[in-house]
């Protein structure tokens, strides 16, 4: 491959797709419509590959397989209301796509030409109809850089990804700079790492690019992303595998690396699989191998398959696994830019962090520094679930506020409920109160508040939801995914479960809450690696923000937000109580009795809180308390 | 010379090797850190936390065991906060730790008692789950209580690392995570050679020896039968250490007369079995030399070294020197010359050895080892146990006048009492078989380059125009070496000394423990060593084939050395066996 | 689905023969290993010995790391296997409650086979469609925004 074949490439296929961002057709002779089907994980559960056999089905039925092109695309962002349809060059957005609207689709908007309102996008807030993409509230503050071709693209095409300037950044790399400048370019972009702590992308590929050329070195991509919660990097891989591997063969030129390695969750099979096509098509086209374009640089990779570890997630312990060892993390120093995977200089960036670095290399530190905060540039991509309108992936440059993300991208919390707290950075993280809403979303930001960046995940709460439930979810995953290598994050991340259990098991005592402190500020010190110096942080922050959510449960047995059952009454409200005696009947434990036409009572030892009773009275005389 | 790294720990100006950790840094400036999970030259993994040190300038605490110094590196290692930390760790540690530590055979010698005592830990707060645990008592020789595991690994570094056995590691993660062999099996399925490195490098009480003490006092206290008991060459080199005596002094004459105090009829010494030993093997090497026969031949003393060759090199097992190791020669001897001589039955006496050795245990029960139906040997004690008796018995073991063994199988030469050390069957055997061979008596009976720590050592020996290869390798790992070597055609040996516990028996599985604190100050193998070198050399008879005891054994009942009835009554066989039982 | 010993055989071949051509990469054995698991549904005590003697470690070293990670299994499978998602979007949603009723119905808990061989319910922390909270799949069969109520009839589909 040379740089002249890779314009050819391009000038072949861009007048093809261009109408994807034109939304105009360029060229008569290729296809006068782009149907996009979103075939991310989130929509292929919702079924798009049964949709997308329809759209096949339908076009070649009528006629025009000529004229109109079925992409299967990575994510769109909005899974919520997937499976997601895009029609081109309208660029027409139908969600929550059924099998049977797929000939309304063909029929009336590509064959006559007719947008179907009614299937169309709705504004969930106003209800407005909301045509295209980039009129939609979800879409119209974000700013997609890593993103930029998921949902634009055929991932398993390489084409596509060269159409919109694939692969010229590793050309100009290996041709026209040195390992050298590329640094002062990572350096002066201000890229951090978007896998959690954030350190500087550049200084990093800096301490590991020394003795180039004479020791065998490393670059690897953390795709193990265990938040669960968070889905962006396997978006990306959806939907934009070829942007990893162009930015793992630059940080190869620079370090002088000449083997990668993408660690993978084995659960992400659709990433696993457009990944391994896309690599096999990157060397078939000479982009990945020997002597890449010309320039005598050298670079492979492979796929190795995470097993089920969040642990694995922190670096020493994912190079420790892709050595085929228990994934448990090692002291530093020696850091992975001296002694990494097998022992030699290894440079770790995860996949976000990857997907940024073309765009950097062919627009510019200047252009990338535009974006964002002073000390967080560029973009950062939030998987945004929860209780929020528009789950989804969501882009945003730094310093957008979490407000703007979750009421304005996010669309606010449904079923009228009132928003409590948002939780980012998963179980490393913390939680950010309503008063906090306005914190704009940049590393140290969020760190000034006690929660953290993390990999991106962003958990909305609203009323319903307990502060002290969610911090022992928290730490139920912590105790489960400790490596059980150092004491503090073996033995007290298990005993700070139990206090909490106790807790919301309305057993907590004076001093627990104490005891609760005490024992996360020693895991936080003294822990071995990030998670462990990390897994306090659900409670500390919880701690801090809702402490007298901890005091009710502990000192009056009482959970604000009717969410820890055993703290729970359910009771009959004798004014409202008809008498009926229906709710006796269904009770499953016979925890309720009365007299016919008087008040029923619930006996409080008998009742086992499942709420049937809450359910089949009719006059809504029964609550919990 | 080494280029020197100077730094400040608490205050205190220090100048240590560059590759110096901050924990050998404060060894060297008399600061002590606390460890668990490390062990010198064993395991280094940073993973009990207790050594964490604030370094200024620094980001995080990082742990003293792993951290390399740095020119002009300020370091504290004892501040409120890290005194803090260490303590809600060890609570943390006690809380899952079965902590019935009055009946504890480690209460006194355990190093997480010695800490909470050290950073006041006086209250158990939290009282949650325990670990999921089992006692496996299967195994001849070792039992595990995971209940008391603290999980520091020590153990999994000594018999996976060290010996590069593999028959426990850990399992499962978080605070599941657990040490032992696959599937909760038992030692006695796996691996094990039941070396016990396990056990001396376990900090607490989840490994000890299984205990004989109570059949022992039984024997004893029977009047039918008539107990005679043997302690091996490296127990002297050890004992003293159970009562304050100091490391590195061999106290032979007290170790006899404890043994005569606690009731034995007949205080032999496995010395003499030693003795016996390199007259048999050194005239197998001779006739293998001349006569042909499986070489390089191997030596045999070893138990563990046996179930290591029977499990992970049975094509070896021709190889083997066919010899019973010297406390079954003894046994033997004590069953068939000694019961004949005195007219005692055979069947009522019984042979206790006291070993610095928990693969004895497995031993003295092998089939093979027996003569008549009855086992060579009964019991075997480890020296911690043999410490225990002589305190439960009450004798004042530092006050004792030194005594001698018993005449017929008591007598010894030097060459008996570096049996215990690395090399030293080696050096022993070449004694005598330079003497057979040559006819002459060496002038100088010490042959250094067999001597020392070093993992492989190797010589050739010249016997009068005869050259002979020898190799010296201690530790399975190191026998592994030698072995794969000898496999794959790159070596040529005709003669090794292998012993199963890296040092020989003076560091044996079933040696008095000592604390990873002191193990930072002293070379264990070294200095247990150097106090049989010493009783070598203060003895008039150095070599075997000059005691006189032996000459009277092979005159008045053996015959020939190497004759049908040294034969049958000192030799034996091997078999190959599975690595896992199911 | 019990393997048959014929199945057992050839399907120990293909161990042995991929084991051969992996053997020599860098670290090998986690790719052996899940080899193993993917083709025989669990890892046996006889494939672990075959993948140690040959990668010349001991078993205990193949074992931690077969009990360190969440995909490999020690006991063969049931032949539905139930992910209940408890990830953080899936579990502020009720995904708890619906996993409760998944182990109510069957009478056994997570990492646990029916005693008929069933169903499997699988640990299960995010299954990356947070947009459908909560999620359940039932092998390849995912099943979004559930209430506990749906269980019943879902499971009755198997």
């Amino acid at each position: 491959m040379t740089l002249e074949e890779l314009k050819r490439i391009k000038a072949e296929t861009l007048p093809q797709i261009s109408m994807r961002h034109t939304h105009t057709v360029e060229n008569e002779t290729v296809y006068k419509h782009q149907v996009l089907i979103c075939g991310g994980t989130g929509c292929t559960s919702s079924g798009s590959n049964k949709l997308i056999d329809e759209f096949y089905a339908q076009i070649k039925a009528h006629g025009i397989d000529n004229e109109v092109q079925i992409v299967r695309t990575g994510c769109f962002g909005l899974c919520e209301l997937g499976p997601i349809v895009i029609v081109y060059p309208e660029g027409v957005f139908y969600a929550q796509c059924s099998i049977e609207n797929v000939k309304r689709i063909v029929e009336e908007h590509i064959i006559g030409g007719n947008v179907i309102d009614d299937l169309v996008y709705h504004e969930k807030t106003t209800g407005e109809v909301k045509e295209k993409l980039s009129d939609m509230q979800f879409y119209k503050k974000q700013n997609r850089v890593a993103l930029r071709n998921c949902g634009v693209v055929d991932p398993e095409k390489i084409e596509d990804y060269i159409a919109f300037d694939g692969y010229q950044a590793l050309a100009k790399v290996v041709n026209e700079m040195t390992p050298e400048q590329v640094i002062d370019v990572m350096l002066d972009s201000g890229l951090r790492g978007r896998g959690g702590a954030g350190f500087p992308t550049g200084l990093k590929w800096k301490f590991a690019s020394g003795n180039r050329g004479n020791v065998k070195k490393y670059v690897c991509c953390n795709g193990d992303e265990g938040d669960p919660g968070a889905f962006m990097d396997r978006s990306v891989l959806e939907g934009d595998p070829h942007s990893l591997i162009e930015a793992m063969a630059i940080a190869g030129y620079v370090i002088g690396a000449d083997q990668g390695y993408v660690y993978v969750r084995a659960e992400y099979p659709i990433a696993v699989k457009r990944l391994t096509i896309a690599i096999n098509e990157a060397r078939k086209m000479g982009l990945l191998g020997k002597n890449i374009f010309g320039s005598g640089f050298d670079f492979d990779m492979e796929i190795r398959l995470g097993a089920g570890a969040f642990v694995c997630g922190e670096e020493t312990a994912l190079m420790t696994s892709i050595e085929g060892h228990r994934g448990e993390p090692r002291p530093r120093p020696p850091f992975p830019a001296v002694k990494g995977v097998f022992g030699k200089p290894t440079v770790l960036n995860n996949v976000e962090t990857y997907a940024n670095i073309p765009q950097i290399i062919l627009n510019g530190a200047e252009w990338f520094k535009s974006i964002g905060t002073e000390k967080s540039k560029g973009t950062k991509v939030f998987a945004l679930g929860g209780k929020i309108v528009n789950t989804g992936l969501v882009e945003v440059p730094m310093g957008t506020t979490v407000r703007e993300i979750i009421f304005d991208i996010g669309g606010g919390i449904p079923n009228g409920k009132k928003f409590k707290a948002a939780q980012t950075g998963g179980p490393s993280g913390g939680c950010i109160p309503a008063s906090l809403l306005d914190t704009p979303v940049d590393y140290d930001s969020l760190m000034a508040i006690g929660s953290m960046m993390g990999s991106g995940g962003l958990i909305v709460m609203d009323e319903d939801n307990c502060m002290v439930d969610i911090a022992k979810f928290f730490l139920e995953f912590t105790v489960d995914e400790s490596c059980g290598k150092c004491t503090p994050c073996r033995e007290g991340t298990k005993r700070m479960l139990e206090i909490l259990t106790k807790i919301t098991d309305g057993k907590g005592e004076d001093g627990d809450i104490e005891k609760l402190e005490e024992l996360a500020n020693t895991i936080k010190t003294s822990s071995l690696c990030g998670l462990g110096q990390t897994a306090p942080n659900p409670v500390l922050s919880t701690l801090r923000y809702f402490r007298d959510e901890y005091e009710a449960h502990v000192y009056e047995k009482r959970c604000p937000a009717g969410c820890c059952k055993n703290l729970l009454q359910v009771v009959i409200d004798p004014d409202k109580c008809k008498g009926c005696s229906l709710c006796s009947k269904k009770c499953p434990v016979g925890a309720i009795s009365g007299q016919i036409k008087s008040p029923f009572v619930i006996d409080q030892s008998k009742c086992i809180k499942c709420g049937v009773c809450i359910s089949s009275c009719k006059f809504g005389a029964i609550y919990k308390k | 010379m080494e280029n020197m790294i100077n730094l400040t720990i608490d205050g205190v100006a220090v100048s240590v090797p560059e590759g110096s950790t901050v924990l050998e840094a404060a060894r060297a400036a008399h600061i002590n850190i606390p460890t668990l999970c490390y062990l010198k030259d064993v395991q280094q993994i940073g993973a009990c936390r207790l050594c964490l040190v604030e370094i200024e300038k620094q980001r995080g605490l990082p742990a003293a065991c792993v951290m390399p110094v740095a020119e002009g590196m300020v370091v504290r290692t004892n501040t409120p906060a890290l005194r803090e930390q260490r303590r809600v760790n060890l609570e943390l540690l006690l809380a899952s730790h079965n902590r019935e530590c009055t009946s504890c055979v480690r209460s006194e010698n355990c190093e997480l008692q010695a800490l909470c005592r050290e950073y006041g830990v006086k209250e158990y707060p939290f009282d949650g789950a325990k670990k999921e645990t089992y006692v496996d008592e299967v195994s001849p020789c070792v039992i595990r209580d995971n209940s008391k595991c603290i999980n520091c690994r020590r153990c999994i570094a000594a018999c996976n690392d060290v010996q590069q056995i593999g028959a426990i590691g850990v399992s499962k993660r978080g605070f599941k995570t657990k040490i032992g062999p696959i599937f909760d099996f038992s030692l006695a399925q796996t691996p094990c050679v039941n070396c016990g490195q396990c056990i001396v490098a376990c900090p607490v009480g989840a490994l000890r020896e299984r205990e004989s003490i109570d059949d022992v006092w039984a024997a004893i206290g029977n009047p039918d039968k008539y107990v005679v008991v043997q302690p091996a060459p490296a127990v002297r080199a050890s004992i003293g250490e159970e009562f304050g005596l100091p490391m590195g002094v061999a106290q032979t004459g007290k170790l006899a007369a404890a043994l005569r105090r606690l009731g034995f009829d007949k205080v032999f010494d496995t010395n003499f079995g030693a003795d016996l030993t390199i007259m048999e093997e050194g005239n197998e090497l001779i006739e293998r030399l001349t006569k042909g026969g499986a070489l390089p031949m191997i030596t045999s003393c070893s138990p563990g070294w046996i179930s290591y060759c029977e499990k992970f090199f049975p094509e070896f097992i021709p190889n083997l020197s066919s010899c019973k190791s010297p406390h079954e020669m003894e046994g033997a001897m004590v069953k068939s010359y000694f019961a004949e001589k005195m007219g005692i039955d055979p069947k009522s006496i019984v042979v206790v050895s006291v070993m610095p050795c928990t693969a004895k245990k497995y031993e003295a029960a092998r089939p093979e080892l027996s003569n008549n139906g009855m086992q060579d040997v009964d019991y075997v004690l480890t020296v911690r146990e043999l410490a225990r008796m002589i305190k439960q018995a009450g004798i004042d073991f530092a006050k004792l006048p030194d005594e001698g063994f018993d005449a017929m199988l008591g007598e010894s030469t030097g060459a008996a009492d570096i049996f215990g050390a690395t090399g030293g069957v080696m050096e022993a055997a070449l004694r005598t078989v330079y003497a057979k061979v040559t006819g002459k008596e060496l002038d100088k009976v010490e042959f250094d380059v067999v001597r020392g720590t070093e993992g492989v050592k190797e010589a050739s020996i010249d016997l009068n125009g005869t050259v002979v290869n020898v190799a010296v390798a201690h530790g399975t790992a190191n026998a592994k070496k030698v072995l794969e070597a000898v496999k794959n055609g790159e070596k040529n040996y005709h003669f090794i000394e292998v012993m199963c516990c890296p040092g020989g028996c003076v560091t044996g599985g079933g040696q008095p423990i000592v604390s990873s604190k002191d193990l930072q100050y002293v070379d264990l193998k070294k200095v247990r060593a150097q106090a049989l070198y010493n009783e070598d050399a203060g003895k008039a008879l150095r070599k075997s084939h000059e005691n006189p005891a032996i000459k009277a054994l092979y005159d008045t009942y053996l015959g020939e050395v190497g004759g049908h009835k040294a034969h049958k009554l000192l030799h034996t066989t091997y078999s190959q066996k599975d690595k896992y039982y199911c | 689905m019990a393997l048959t010993p014929e199945q057992i055989a050839v399907k120990t071949e293909e161990l042995k023969a991929f084991i051969a051509e992996h053997k020599d990469m860098p670290g090998p054995l986690m790719p052996i290993m899940q080899f193993a698991q993917e083709s025989f549904g669990y890892l046996s005590l006889e494939n672990m010995i075959i993948i140690a003697d040959s990668l010349g470690i001991p078993v205990t070293e193949v074992y931690g790391v077969a009990t360190f990670y969440a995909q490999f299994s020690l006991t063969p499978k049931g032949d539905n296997i139930i992910s209940v998602c408890q990830g953080t979007a899936c579990y502020v949603k009720g995904g708890a409650q619906v996993l409760a009723r998944v182990e109510k119905e069957l009478g056994i808990t997570s990492n646990e086979t029916t005693e008929d061989g069933k169903f499997t319910i699988q640990d299960t922390r995010c299954l990356g469609c947070c947009g459908l909270a909560p999620v359940m799949t039932i092998n390849e069969d995912v099943y979004g925004k559930l209430t506990a109520d749906m269980i019943p009839a879902i499971l009755a589909k198997y």
